[in-house]
This record gives C-alpha cells, structure tokens and sequence, in this order.
C-alpha cells in the first residue's frame, strides 16, 4: 500500500468522509410523506380554509351574526340569505362563518391546555417515577374511567355556562390522555442509548428530559393532539347544544342546532348548515390526525 | 509505536466490584439473586489499553456500566484517579464525568435522532465548558469532527444522513471533546462492517498516542483486542478468570476457558483453519463451579483457581 | 473439494434486485452470476449492503414485493426457474429441496409454539408424515444436531433453550427434508465464538453424514477459510471474486479481497511487531446512485481510470487457478509486485 494511500485518519479527512447521502432534513422528510398522503393534504387544505375563516369572519360573513332582520325569518336559502335565516332572523352563513371561532377557538384551546397540564406531569412521572408516577398515574386512571363527555359536562355545569369555562372544562377532561400517552413515550425513549449516552456526558436530569426526551416525544403528541381537536369540537358543540358552552346571542355550531332542534320540519336548513360544518371540522383534523400519523412513524420508512 | 505504559500510579483501581440483581418470585417476594458480576479487581494505568473479553452474559457490558457508574456497582470500590465514584453524590459525579467518557456498541442508538450532530458534539462543552463563547465551541466542534475525519461541514446534519462507520467516529468525537483521561468503550466495532472497523480502531489508538487516554476496550473481537490492548482480563460467569499481559495471555493461555475461547476463534486461512476445526472438536468443556480466586503464576499473569489442572 | 464433472445444482444467471424506496430505487443485487455443484459448499463473503443476503432471499421468493423487485435474471435449481415458478411450487422447494438457517434463531421460531410443532410442520407439508411418524422424525433430528434428551426437549418452548441450542433447533427444521441445499444466512453471527465453533463443527458433520451442498453467507472470512470449497465476494450488489477458497487466500486477485483479508489483526502476532492496522478507507457506495465503473474503484488505491467509467466482467484471472474468476481491469499482482520494487 502507498503511503498516500495510508494517510492516517483526521490528518486528511477526504477518503475516511465520503460523500455525505443526499438525503432531505427531517423537517422536509417529513413533509414529503405528508404531502404524498392524499387524504391528509384533503385534512390540511379544509383545517387551514376553517382557520382562514374563523380569523377574517369579518370580512367573510355578509351580515352581522347577532343582527336580527325581522323581516326574514326562517326563511329557506335564497340570495339574500344563501344559508337561510333562523328563529329570530338571524343569517345563517354569518352565524356559521363566525361560529368557527367558537368551534375552532375551543378545540384549539382546550387541546393546548390539555398538552400544558398532561406534558409535565406526564415527564415526571415516566421520567422520575417511583411515588410520584404511582399518585399521577392512579389519579390520571381515576379520570379515565369516567368518559371523556361526561366528564366534560360535569365540569362545565360546575364552573357555570360559558364558553371559556366550557374550554377549561374539555382541556381538563382531555388532559389524562396526554398524561398517559407521554408516560408511556417518555419511557419508551428513555430506555434508548442515547438517553444513557446523555448521562454518561454529564447531563442532569432536566436537560435529559428537555433536550433529549422531549424533542423525541412531539411527534406522538402532535398526532395525539390533532385527533383530540376533533373530538374537543364535538365536545364543545355538545356542551353548547346543552346550553353550557356558548351563551346565546353570540354564535356556535353547537348553540345553533339547539335552537333548531325545534324547527326541524319547519326550517331544516337551520340544522343542516351547523351539523355539516361539525361534521368536515372534525373529519378534517381526523383525517390530518391519520396523515400526521403516519407520515411520523419511523416504521412507516423503508 | 508509542512505548509501553509505565508501572504509575493506577490511573483506575477496581476492587472486589460485585453486581448482583435481585430475582423475584412469581408472586413478587425476595427470592434469591442473579451474579451477574462477582468480585471482580483490575487497575488500568495512565495511557494503557486493558481488554476485557468474554462471551454473551459474562457480564463485561456490566462492568463497564458500573465503572462509569451508570449502573452503579453493589459492593466494591472505583478508584478513579484517587476518588471512589461510588461515594460520590450525583452532582459530583457529573463532574467526573468530564474526565471519564464511553463510546457505545450500537451508533445508531447511541446518537439522539432529533439532534444534530454539531449539537451533540457540542454537549460536553456546554454541560462543563459553561463559559465557553458560541463561536469558541463552534471552532472546537469544528476541529473535533475534523480530527475524527469527518468534514466539518456535516455539523448541521442528523444522524440519519450518517452511515455506522461514521456515526462511531461523531460518538468518539463528543467522547475526546473534553480530553478525558478514561474511556469506556463498550463493544465499539461489533456493529460495524468488517471493512470500517480498522479504521474506527486505528481512530482510537491515534487518539489514544495523541491524548494518552486509557481505555477500557470492552469486546468479544478476540483478534482486535489482541492488537489494542496491553492486558487482557478474561471474564466468564461474572468472574475475572485469567488477567494477564496480552502476549502471555495469547500466547501461553492458562486457564481452561481461556484456551477453549481462544481455540474457537477462526483463523483466515483455509489450511490453519481446517486444522483448527478439528482440533477445537476435541477441546474439552469447562465447568463454571470450578472458577477459583486469581492466583500470580507469572509476574503479572493471574489465573483462577489451580493453574495447573 | 468439490470434483469439477459433479452435476450442477443451482444455477444463477445475471441476477438483479432492487427496492423502491422515497429516495429512488436501491439497486441491491446487479448482475450476479454463478453455479454451485451437488455437494460443494460455497462460502458468500460480503458486509452489510453488498448483496450477499437479498440475492438468496430474491431467490427462494423471500423479499416483500413491494418494496422488492426483480429487475432480470434466472435461477436455474435443478434445471426449473425459482424466479418463475407458481408460490404453490416454490413453497414445496423453500423448507423441501432447499432448507435455510437465518442469523437470529430467537425471532425465526415462533416463541409460542412447541418445538415439537415447528419441527413437524415442514415435516407434513413436504413429505407428507402423519402426526406420529413426522414427531419420531422430529426426534431423530433433534438426536442429529446432538440435542440431549431429544424426547423430552420436543415439548418445551424456544425460551427453554439457550440461543446456541436453538440454532441447533432451525438447523434440524433445515435439514428436516433431506435438502440437496441448505442455505446458512449469518447463521453463527449472533452466537458467542464458542458456540459459533460447536455450530460449525455440527454442520461439518451433518455434511459428511447427508452430504447436501452448503451456501454459508458470511462477513467472517475466518470462518468460510475452514469450511468453504468455494469462496465467492460480493460487494455492492456484484461478485467482485470468486475461486477456489486455498487459492483466494493465498493469491487474491481483487482490491478488496485483499484489503479485507490485510485488516484482519494476526491472532499469533504480539505486540512487538505490531503494525498500524491496514484500514480500507471510505465507505461503500449508495446504491441508490451506484457507480458506473467498478463499484469498489473510490476506495482502491490500485483503481485504473477504466475502473471508474467501466464496470468489470467477472472473468479467469490470469494466471491463477482454474475457476480462479475475478471482476477487476487492474492487474493486483503486477501492482504489487511494482511495488514490492519500489520499496
């Protein structure tokens, strides 16, 4: 063998460090799964046209939602209305467009509530265990036994009837999910080697937890978190059919098929408009939840 | 070659470390418990590479969790440089860590994949460098990906992007990055292929003539540790049953196992390899019960039990 | 050694496999062409991605399709195409005429099922036993990969028995069908070195006893120097060498051979005349964008300019043994030679 051909490691680098694979990051990996993903892009396209209309609903909406016009009322859709009007004249459209916020604003919320609870306590006690995993996770099967609507219900009948309160009231029913599925994840990553590599290099324990578990455990949480929306929405349209989310005049999805409950062969139009929107609000972010879903799982990639 | 380590003061002094496992009843009361490492002593001096072979289950792996304190022995004391880890709290243990370091069998496990690899790098300066200006640790992590052969470049990369051979030398780089005086290598080459495995061991000893670290080459390689390390100790049921200079003990091997590990390890060459398959068919079994406490036989050749069956 | 007039078993012509994947196909197998005679055992000797394991798998039908592809090529077993052959047909060759041992004996027996059941199995589909003449069989294999207590042991899980045992376990499965080939995939790679010699010694054995032809898929060319006639070495995806296995030793003819034969550490050799490791530098190609030459030309220092623009056929090295093929335009002992010169 030639002496160039010998040259030693890390004196020249070149023939030891070939040409690195031409591979995308993550992030943009992870993209091109998601995009490749026909139903999940569907899920996106209809997540982002909700957002879209529930932050400009003022300039969308052609009337005012809680402006009266006594001289339409419950009329079937034409021109003027093309959703029809309710009970009191009402536009349905603009009460659909402007409910979003509702609708939208209380999944959002609630599920973001529900990771900020569940994510600590879910690290300390997959992390930590012992006496505290024992009391987090006896109270989080305690919740659990009780069913998500119920519980939510329960909740928003203690705190009183408004829609911030039925917001806390769903974030506070979903939180155990997340507490039990960042247990789980934050054990399963803990026992990997890096985990154990970060130890030996001298990291303490938080830095462990929020440099390296975290950053591994978001995926899971993120899928979770998705599909949680939809059922939040459900939750949210459920607590204000019952009067305990939004209060009336204001709009929402839910408060809407209250009232039209009572009209229902009179002004069907009344009931169709807000349950079709529940209904491609919440298959929208199960179908973007499915997508995210798969486009994250490492076992998905060959 | 670099001359040979000198009889100084041990750099690290096990004594007597044990690691024991308690196993459960089916119904979850004390039963008795598992050995997995038995009285087991060694030194290894400043610069000097000690091998520690064995087969599955032996408990080597055990062992080098235990010096490092990942897995913190039962009983036994680890002296390393003049301080028994076993006492310390786990605050000042960080700080050793600064000085002792390990390298992992399995790179594709050991690197964070959500990492990248300048940050991992990184790491070590950040936890005991906390001064360290952001530029001074970018240029430090520069030289060291340099220094492992890897171009610099790469720093901004996940470890996906990476093959095995140079996952090993990004794990080796953050393990040098403070300039330990002790590392851990736990199985380094096993996962990787035949045609990367010189280089990551050239790699370690160009550092190891560079930084004068001493290593603790844990592997079942018996033909790699044979080339790297000094002293070999050999290990078997959890007990150290021969530890000697790595020429007496290949060359004159004198426990029992010790002969039938060596006996099975294929030769590359079709006509010493026939005729060692059909001598290794006739090399007697061993019998674990019989592992006794070292004895010298030879200066600085120890071996357990009756040297001379 | 394996007699030149023995009748041809296996016949591989120009064998190419490749797996779609999101960064474009993996060209895995390109190319593989060779002939294994009744009773001769062929030692395969590649790492990870040279193709050594997927074109024996393509074969025996074994690669999930997707992602896996045929991309050509035919596989001649005794005179039928595998590669065409129904899956009702091939299941009858796959565990009948062919048996295979794979690395890793644990996840290849199904943990809940007696060995008893997993050893009659092949037994009824391919012969055609009734329960209690495949179980006195299953017997008698256990008896033959030297399982003590054979009777008592067929009733008991994997679990119960060490991983070197269950190796001996897959090896009976194996050659329950008196195969002509049984194909060991790494079969002792995951074994302790002692038990890797047990193995060894058994398969040497049941050889002399049955006397099937062997493929033993290696990255270890300690253990193919001891048991092979044959020794064949693959490397991204082609054969790059392949001869008779004294003279691959003593006179390589490819780069890489050498190479990998040079890194090696000498086991007898002390540390007074040690010499710094020789180390093959780089790391082989992605086979998603294979290299037009000569797959292993970026890491050979004997590499012409022809190496990098033309792939090599596999052909008589001149001057060596007959059967002596190599895939090479560099001449490696003219090479060395100069440079033994120069020196």
């Amino acid at each position: 063998m030639t002496k160039a051909a010998l040259s030693p490691v890390g004196v020249a680098l070149p023939a030891a460090a070939p040409v690195l694979r031409a591979e995308p990051g993550p992030i943009r990996a992870f993209w091109t799964r998601l995009t490749a993903r026909r139903s999940a892009m569907l899920g996106l396209v209809i997540v982002v046209a909700l957002i879209l209309m529930a932050v400009f609903a003022d300039w969308i909406a052609p009337y005012d939602p809680i402006a009266t016009d006594w001289g339409a009322i419950r009329s079937p859709p034409d021109w003027a209305h093309p959703f029809g009007t309710d009970e009191v004249g009402h536009d349905v459209l603009s009460r659909i467009v402007f409910g979003a916020r509702a609708s939208l604003g209380a999944g959002l919320t609630s599920v973001a509530l529900a990771v900020a609870l569940g994510l600590p306590f879910g690290l300390i006690a997959g992390y930590a265990g012992g006496i505290l995993d024992m009391a987090i996770m006896r109270l989080t099967d305690a919740l659990l036994a009780i069913p998500f609507l119920i519980l939510a219900i329960a909740l928003a009948a203690f705190l009183g009837p408004s829609l911030t309160n039925a917001m806390v009231a769903i974030g506070l029913s979903a939180t155990s999910t997340f507490v039990r599925l960042t247990r789980a994840q934050v054990q399963a990553v803990a026992a990997e080697e890096f985990v154990e590599a970060a130890r030996a290099v001298g990291n303490p324990p938080w830095r462990i937890a929020l440099r390296h578990i975290v950053p591994n455990i978001v995926p899971a949480i993120l899928v979770q978190a998705t599909l949680t929306i939809a059922a939040a929405i459900i939750a949210e349209a459920s607590l204000s059919f019952l009067g305990l989310g939004q209060q009336p005049p204001e709009p929402s999805w839910g408060s809407m098929l209250n009232v039209a409950k009572n009209f229902l062969e009179l002004a069907p139009w009344m009931a169709i408009w807000p349950g079709a929107a529940i209904f491609l609000a919440v298959l929208a972010f199960n179908l973007l939840g499915d997508g995210l879903r798969d486009a994250l799982d490492p076992r998905q990639r060959t | 070659m670099r001359p040979e380590p000198s009889d100084a003061y041990p750099l690290l002094s096990v004594r007597n470390l044990s690691k024991h496992y308690p196993l459960r009843t089916w119904w979850g009361g004390k039963g008795s418990v598992f050995r997995a490492v038995e009285d087991v002593s060694f030194d290894i001096r400043p610069g000097e590479t000690l091998g520690l072979v064995g087969e599955s289950g032996s408990g080597k792996s055990t062992i080098g969790r235990a010096v490092t304190m990942l897995n913190p022995p039962s009983a036994g004391t680890v002296a390393f440089e003049g301080t028994d880890l076993a006492k310390l709290d786990p605050r000042a243990m960080r700080r050793v860590r600064a000085r002792i370091q390990m390298v992992f069998q399995d790179p594709y496990a050991a690197l964070n994949p959500r990492m990248s690899i300048g940050d991992y790098v990184a790491e070590p300066f950040i936890l005991h460098r906390p001064g360290m200006a952001r530029a001074e640790r970018r240029d430090e992590v520069e030289g060291l990906l340099a220094r492992v052969g890897l171009d610099p470049r790469f720093a901004r990369r996940y470890p996906h992007q990476f093959s095995g051979g140079q996952r090993q030398r990004i794990c080796i780089a953050r393990a040098i990055a403070l300039k330990p005086s002790f590392i851990v290598a736990d199985e380094p080459i096993a996962a990787l292929d035949v045609s990367i495995q010189a280089q990551v061991v050239n790699l370690l000893q160009d550092l190891q003539d560079e930084l004068g670290i001493s290593y603790l080459f844990i592997s079942h390689d018996l033909r790699m540790v044979r080339y790297l390390c000094q002293r070999v100790a050999v290990l078997w049921h959890g007990r150290i049953v021969e530890l000697a200079d790595a020429d007496s003990l290949y060359d004159d091997p004198r426990h029992p196992y010790t002969r039938r590990l060596l006996g099975a390890v294929p030769v590359p060459n079709p006509v010493a390899e026939r005729a060692r398959l059909r001598d290794a068919a006739r090399m007697p079994a061993v019998d674990p019960e019989t592992i006794g406490a070292l004895v010298e036989v030879a200066p600085g050749h120890w071996v357990a039990g009756d040297p001379h069956p | 050694m394996a007699e030149t007039s023995a009748k041809t078993l296996l016949e591989v012509r120009d064998l190419g496999v490749a797996f779609d994947s999101e960064g474009g196909a993996v060209h895995a197998v390109n190319g593989v062409s060779y002939t294994l005679a009744e009773g001769e055992t062929l030692g395969i000797v590649g790492e990870s991605g040279s193709g050594k394991s997927v074109h024996v798998l393509a074969m025996l039908g074994l690669i999930p399709r997707p992602p896996g592809r045929i991309t050509g090529g035919q596989v001649l077993f005794e005179g039928r195409d595998l590669l065409n052959l129904p899956e009702r047909d091939l299941r009858k060759v796959r565990g009948g005429q062919i048996g295979f041992v794979f690395q890793d004996p644990m996840s290849s027996l199904n943990p809940g099922m007696t060995v008893a059941a997993q050893i009659v199995e092949p037994l009824r589909i391919h012969l055609g036993l009734d329960a209690q003449a495949a179980r006195a069989r299953a017997k008698d294999l256990l008896d033959l990969v030297r399982i003590p207590n054979a009777s008592a042991r067929l009733d008991q899980y994997p679990h119960e028995f060490s991983g070197g045992q269950r190796q001996r376990v897959m090896i009976a499965i194996g050659l329950s069908c008196r195969p002509k080939l049984l194909i060991a995939d790494e079969a002792t790679t995951a074994l302790d070195v002692t038990v890797q010699a047990e193995i060894i010694a058994l398969v040497q054995d049941l050889k002399r006893e049955i006397g099937m032809a062997i493929i033993w898929i290696t990255h270890d060319l300690g253990v193919v120097a001891g048991i092979a006639d044959t020794v064949q070495v693959m490397y991204a995806g082609r054969i790059l060498e392949r001869g008779p296995v004294d003279d691959i030793f003593a006179d390589p003819r490819s780069a890489y051979t050498l190479g990998l034969l040079r890194s090696l550490p000498d086991l007898s050799r002390g540390r007074a005349g040690r010499r710094r490791l020789h180390q093959i530098e780089g790391a082989p190609p992605d086979m998603r964008t294979p290299p037009p030459g000569d797959p292993f030309a970026a890491r050979n220092a004997y590499a012409t300019a022809r190496c990098l623009t033309e792939p090599p056929p596999l052909a008589q090295a001149p001057g060596a043994a007959p059967g002596h093929l190599v895939a090479a335009w560099y001449d490696l002992p003219a090479r060395l030679a100069e440079e033994g010169a120069a020196r």
